[in-house]
């Protein structure tokens, strides 16, 4: 009993070192120490993971710039269902609580407005999107959410949230799949084990 | 044939004569084949068949089939194979190849991660995959398996679908596919499927370009299905590895498990060792249109192939030792593969193992993957 009562006290000094060990690991990290950190593997490797490229935004043909037709209409901010343009749009992104001016400026059409009344370009749309989203918005800057193309130790590409998402009905639509495999002749399908 | 060596060789009765030898008289015409002199026999014979052999072929073949392990070759010696194989290519398939052998990148550690809640079953890496790698088409290897699995039983093996929407999907509840087999067994993909590998962003913007919505198509995801793509999992222990009984199957530094197809002898231990399924046998003699050859080739990776040897997923060595993704990353269209180096903290891979939820298949077996599936939602 005083035995065993010993042993677990010497592991739990032992995990003891090891948290504070891996706490000072994490805060110098934090605190932004470089010496610490491997050197990256190829130069500018770190700078470029930073850096976003991003193909253009995919708008609808012809629609872009939107100022060519609304330069010259008087903003209508009412809710109201659009019958002469923009009549394919389905909106289903929280719609009870929204509406297009809530991203679109009504002033300059050719650029959307952040909630704090800051006015971006299509191509930083992922700003728009990571008001809300921010989780998801971080996952992204990591890469980690959403496709990245390029060098896994250099240049990268990424995509727009708008990309793989219809902005107004952001639901991943289902699509055709490529030929499903043949089966092997007279044989069930096994993964390292029994099959059906 | 040449020259066979003489059967009554003097040498061959040499201990017949011994102590405990009854007959009295020495019988030169009746010798008894002892153990030692059937060696020497069988080895004599041997030589005497095999030299004129291998005379008889090409200078190439000689070489190709005197060479040592590749572990043991000089720079020179490699060059002269790849130079070798090269030509074998060309000889094949009527273009110019180049094979390259570029060693591990410095330092690196390869992980790969997968997101589950992302996948839609699409199988776009699939054919990337066979594409970029150079595997057979008819017959048909593919390194990467989609199953699909019901959301409400989890990753039940024996319960996994990999025919998903395809003429031997025995999901009764699945929408029936009209299905029409390709024209060309060796080129099963329709115009439109190619150009999407060519030219992955024509698949962009993806809600526009999801055609899946007609009656008769099938398209993923099923409701209430979700897909585990799966391929070979780079084990640090690898069973497949530890029972190749001719080191044709290594691991490199960079972490990528390896086979040399030159060394392989197809006894299919390390398909029976590896319980992802991940190896693959070339039962026939593998089949490439010319037409669609990746001429760009890495030894260990998807050079060409021969009837008879064990094939697997490199993380495609001869993008991701250029820098480069592997093919099946760049061509996901919703981004749920990632790949880069362990030992990089600012790498995706790190980010997936520090923040999101990893399982790890047969996490049991000890076989410690390098490729892990996570959730991001």
């Amino acid at each position: 009993m005083r035995n065993s009562s010993l042993s677990f006290g010497a592991i739990g000094i032992v995990m003891g070192t090891i948290l504070v060990w891996a706490c000072s690991e994490d805060t110098a990290e934090h605190a932004g120490t470089a010496d610490k950190k491997p050197a990256p593997k190829t130069a500018g490797a770190a700078s470029a993971t930073r850096e976003v490229h991003t193909p253009p935004p995919p708008f609808t043909e012809g629609i872009f710039p939107c100022s060519e037709c609304h330069k010259d209409m008087e903003t209508n901010p009412a809710r109201r269902d659009l019958t002469d343009e923009h009549t394919g749009i389905v909106f289903e992104h929280d719609s009870k609580n929204r509406w297009c001016l809530d991203c679109h400026n009504p002033g300059d059409r050719d650029k959307l407005r952040l909630a704090s009344g800051a006015l971006i370009d299509f191509e930083h749309s992922y700003l728009l999107c990571g008001q809300c989203h921010g989780p998801t918005y971080r996952d992204w800057k990591a890469g980690v959410h959403g496709k990245r193309t390029g060098e896994w130790n250099g240049e990268k590409r990424y995509y727009l949230c708008a990309h793989c998402h219809n902005p107004h009905s952001p639901r991943i639509k289902p699509i055709a799949p490529f030929p499903a495999p043949r089966p092997p002749e007279g044989r069930p399908f096994i993964l390292g084990g029994p099959g059906k | 044939m040449k020259k066979r060596p003489t059967t009554n060789d003097s040498r061959l009765t040499t201990h017949d004569s011994g102590p405990g030898t009854q007959d009295s008289g020495p019988e030169p015409s009746a010798p008894a084949l002892d153990r030692r002199g059937f060696i020497r026999l069988a080895s004599a014979a041997a030589a005497s068949l095999a030299i004129p052999a291998l005379s008889a072929c090409d200078e190439r073949a000689r070489a190709q089939f005197l060479r040592r392990h590749f572990h043991e070759l000089s720079p020179e010696e490699v060059k002269g194979l790849v130079k070798r194989l090269e030509a074998d290519a060309k000889e094949r398939f009527g273009r110019d190849c180049t094979i390259e052998t570029k060693p591990a990148v410095q330092d690196a550690s390869f992980g790969y991660a997968l997101d589950i809640s992302r996948c839609i079953g699409c199988r776009r890496c699939v054919h990337a995959c066979v594409k970029e790698n150079n595997e057979t088409r008819d017959p048909e290897i593919q390194w990467i398996k989609v199953l699909e699995f019901h959301k409400d039983h989890g990753i039940d093996f024996p319960e996994a679908n990999p025919y998903y929407c395809g003429p031997n999907d025995e999901d009764q509840n699945a929408p029936k596919t009209e299905y029409k087999a390709p024209e060309n067994p060796l080129s099963p993909l329709n115009k439109k499927q190619k150009a999407i590998l060519e030219n992955q962003d024509i698949q962009y913007p993806l809600y526009q370009k999801a055609d899946g919505g007609g009656s008769n198509q099938c398209a993923v995801p099923r409701q209430g299905r979700f897909y585990v793509p799966i391929s070979c999992q780079q084990c640090r222990n690898p069973p497949c590895v530890k029972v190749c009984p001719v080191k044709a199957t290594w691991k490199e530094p960079d972490g990528i498990v390896v086979v040399d197809y030159d060394w392989c002898i197809g006894c299919r231990y390390c398909m029976a060792a590896c319980p992802y399924g991940a190896r693959h046998f070339n039962w026939g003699e593998p089949q490439v249109a010319p037409g669609d050859i990746n001429p760009k080739m890495h030894y260990l990776g998807n050079r060409p192939r021969r009837k008879g040897v064990v094939e697997k997923c490199t993380f495609c060595i001869q993008r991701s030792r250029n820098g480069q993704y592997p093919v099946c990353v760049e061509v996901c269209p919703v981004g749920a593969r990632k790949f880069g180096d362990l030992e990089d903290p600012e790498s995706e891979i790190r980010y997936i193992l520090e923040h999101k939820r990893v399982l790890i298949l047969k996490n049991e077996l000890n076989t410690r993957p390098r490729f892990f599936y996570f959730y991001s939602v």
